[in-house]
C-alpha cells in the first residue's frame, strides 16, 4: 500500500508575529517553524497503518513551499519513521489552490497512490482547503474532521465529527483522502536512533515551475494589519455578589450585549 | 453589482443564523441574486422558502435526491456545480461553517475558482467584492485578492453581520434542480446525533467556557446553567478538553475551534495564546479567573477576579432575573 502524506510548516503559535513595513505579508525574520500540529497526526496515523499491516506499506511525506523550511518538515516526519518525501520547492507563498496542484502533479509521476493524509487545516492561514482540492483534482473521494479511520478490504471507514457536536461515519472507496482532525492519535516523538535514519533516507527534489508554477494563484493576501490595541481590561470591584451584578449591568448598558 | 448566488444551510429550527446574515446583506444593497436549497427527496421546503421569502429573497433553486439526505462533499459538489451551470452566479456566499468549509474548497476546484473561507468582513460594490480574513490564529488581518477566480466564493463567519428582514416579505419565484445518477465514491453509514438543540459552537452568539479552573468535569454544570439562561453554548479549553472532561468537539482554541461570539465569558481559563487563537475574534469577552495575572485578563473587555464558583452561579440568577 503506498499511502502519501502531505504537510505544511507554519510559524510556530508562541511566535511574535512582525508585518512588513509596507504591510504586503509577515516579516518571516526569526521565526520558529514547526510542522503544522494536524500534519503531524496524519504522520502518526500512516504509520500506524504502516505498522498494522507488518511494514507492508510506504509512507511519502510531502511538502510544499520554500526549500530549506519544507526540507526540515519533511525530514522531521523521516525521522517519526516515514519512508522518504518528495520536496516541492516554491520560493515563495502559494495558496491551497496552487499547492494541490502542484501536489497533484507531482503524484501523477508516482506509480500508485492507495491513501492520502494530511491535516483538517494548517495553523497560519486556517483555510483547510488543500486537501478537498488535491481530492478533486485527483478525482478522488475525501472526507475530512476525521478523529477515527479503519482500512478495510472496500475502502476506508471515517468517524467525522459534524455540526452540533454529531459525528459520522463515512465509508470512502480507496484510493482516498482523509483530512485528519485532533483525536485521532497522539503523535509520537522521533527517537534518536530516527533521526540519524532520517538523514539517510531519500528525498525527492523538483522545483514548482517543474510543476507548472503558480498558475493556478486563486487568492492572493494584501493590506496585512495587525489588531487594534484593545483597551485595558475593566476590572469589576466589589464582592461576588456585586461583581455579578455590575456585569450584567455593564454588558446590558454599555457592551449592549442584550 | 455581482450576481449572487447565496447557499443556504438549515437545521430543524429553520435557515440558520450565518445564512440569515448573508441573506439580509444581499437584500439590504440590492443584488440580483438566488437561494440555494438542497435536501432530501420528499423533504417539505415550503417553510423554509416561506422564511427565505421575509428575507425578499426572489428567486430560490431547490434541489432534492435521496443522496443530498446527509452532506456528502461527492453529491454537494455536484449538486452546486449544476446550480452554477444554470444561474451562471459571479459571487457565491455561504457561511463558513464546518459544512461549508469541508464542500466549497472541492467546489472551487471543480470549477476552476478560489474560495476565502472564514471571512470577517465583506464589501460588495458594483467594481469589486472587498473581504478580510484573520490570518496566524488572529494576530492579524489580511485582504483577500481573488484572482483568474471567474466565480468569487465567500465563506463569511457567523454573527459578523446583522440580521433583518426585508420590509415587506416576497414570495419566491422556485426553480427545481434535479441532479443526474451519480456513482457516489462517498457513502454516509450512519449518524451519531449530538444532543439535539445544543447550540453549535462556531454559530453561537454567546458562549460561556470553562478551562482547569473548574476543578472537575462535574462543574460544567454551572456553565450550562449560565449558558442556558443566556441562550448560549458552552465551550471549554484545551488542558480541560484533553483530560477528558469535555468531548473535544467543545474545545476552542488553536487545535479546537475558532468561534466569534458577541459575547464570550471565559471562566477559569488561564488564556494560553493557543486558545486566545480560538477567541479572540470575539466582540466583548469577559474573563472570570481568581488569578489577577492570568494572561486572559489582557485580551478581556470586563474582568472579575474572583471565585468562579461563587460569581457564576450569582451571574445566572442575575441574567435570569433581568433577561426574563
Amino acid at each position: 500500500m503506498r499511502i502519501y502524506v502531505c504537510v505544511k510548516q507554519v510559524p510556530d503559535t508562541e511566535t511574535k508575529l512582525k508585518l512588513k513595513e509596507d504591510s504586503t505579508g509577515i516579516d518571516v525574520a526569526g521565526i520558529k517553524w514547526i510542522m503544522n500540529p494536524y500534519d503531524e497526526i496524519a504522520v502518526e496515523e500512516a504509520l500506524r497503518i504502516k505498522e498494522a499491516k507488518g511494514g507492508a506499506a510506504n509512507v511519502t511525506v510531502v511538502s510544499v513551499g520554500p526549500k530549506s523550511r519544507i526540507t526540515d518538515c519533511i525530514r522531521s516526519a523521516l525521522a517519526m519513521g516515514a519512508d522518504d518525501g518528495i520536496a516541492i520547492d516554491t520560493a515563495y507563498e502559494i495558496d491551497p489552490f496552487a499547492t494541490a496542484h502542484l501536489i497533484h502533479a507531482a503524484l501523477k509521476k508516482e506509480t500508485s497512490v492507495d491513501l492520502i493524509l494530511t491535516g483538517k487545516l494548517a495553523i497560519d492561514d486556517n483555510c483547510s482547503s488543500t486537501g478537498q482540492a488535491l481530492a478533486e483534482y485527483l478525482g478522488i473521494p475525501h472526507t475530512s474532521v476525521v478523529s477515527k479511520l479503519t482500512l478495510q478490504e472496500s475502502g476506508a471507514l471515517a468517524e467525522r465529527e459534524v455540526e452540533g457536536g454529531s459525528r459520522e461515519i463515512v465509508e470512502l472507496r480507496l484510493p482516498c483522502l482523509i483530512a485528519v482532525n485532533k483525536g485521532l492519535n497522539t503523535p509520537r516523538y522521533a527517537s534518536l536512533p530516527g533521526i540519524m535514519k532520517a538523514k539517510k533516507k531519500p528525498i525527492k527534489e523538483c522545483t514548482g515551475s517543474e510543476l507548472g508554477g503558480d498558475t493556478f494563484l486563486k487568492i492572493k493576501y494584501s493590506h496585512f494589519q495587525l489588531p487594534a490595541e484593545k483597551p485595558p481590561v475593566k476590572l469589576i470591584q466589589g464582592d461576588s455578589a456585586q461583581q455579578a451584578k455590575e456585569l450584567c449591568r455593564l454588558l446590558k448598558e454599555e457592551a449592549k450585549v442584550f | 453589482m455581482p450576481r449572487t448566488l447565496v447557499f443556504c444551510e438549515y437545521d430543524n429550527l429553520g435557515i440558520k443564523k450565518g445564512t440569515q446574515e448573508l441573506l439580509t446583506l444581499v437584500q439590504k444593497i440590492h443584488i440580483d441574486s438566488f437561494a440555494l436549497l438542497l435536501g432530501n427527496n420528499g423533504f417539505n421546503f415550503a417553510p423554509l422558502i416561506e422564511q427565505l421569502g421575509t428575507f425578499g429573497v426572489k428567486n430560490v433553486f431547490v434541489c432534492q435526491n435521496e443522496i443530498l439526505k446527509y452532506y456528502n462533499p461527492e453529491s454537494f459538489t455536484q449538486a452546486l456545480n449544476l446550480t452554477v451551470e444554470s444561474c451562471k452566479p459571479e459571487l457565491i456566499l455561504a457561511s463558513s461553517s464546518m459544512m461549508a468549509k469541508d464542500l466549497f474548497p472541492r467546489l472551487a476546484a471543480k470549477i476552476k475558482t478560489g474560495v476565502v473561507s472564514d471571512c470577517n468582513s465583506l464589501e460588495i460594490t458594483t467594481e469589486k467584492v472587498v473581504v478580510t480574513r484573520p490570518l496566524y490564529s488572529g494576530k492579524c488581518t489580511a485582504q483577500v485578492d481573488f484572482l483568474n477566480s471567474p466565480i468569487k466564493v465567500v465563506l463569511m463567519r457567523a454573527n459578523q453581520l446583522p440580521i433583518e428582514k426585508a420590509q415587506t416579505p416576497s414570495s419566491p419565484k422556485v426553480n427545481t434542480l434535479s441532479l443526474p445518477p451519480l456513482d457516489l465514491k462517498t457513502t454516509v453509514k450512519s449518524i451519531v446525533q449530538g444532543t439535539v438543540g445544543k447550540v453549535d459552537l462556531t454559530e453561537a452568539n454567546i458562549i460561556v467556557s470553562g478551562g482547569r479552573g473548574l476543578g472537575g468535569p462535574q462543574n460544567f454544570k454551572l456553565l450550562e446553567d449560565l449558558a442556558s439562561v443566556l441562550g448560549g453554548a458552552v465551550g471549554a479549553s484545551r488542558a480541560v478538553a484533553d483530560a477528558g472532561w469535555v468531548p473535544h468537539s467543545l474545545q476552542v482554541g488553536q487545535t479546537g475551534k475558532t468561534v466569534s461570539p458577541t459575547l464570550y465569558i471565559a471562566c477559569g481559563i488561564s488564556g494560553a495564546i493557543q486558545h486566545l487563537a480560538g477567541m479572540s475574534g470575539s466582540k466583548v469577552i469577559v474573563a472570570i479567573n481568581k488569578d489577577p495575572e492570568a494572561p486572559i485578563f489582557k485580551k478581556a473587555t470586563y474582568g472579575i477576579v474572583g471565585d468562579l464558583f461563587e460569581v457564576v452561579p450569582l451571574l445566572t440568577e442575575e441574567f435570569r432575573r433581568i433577561l426574563t
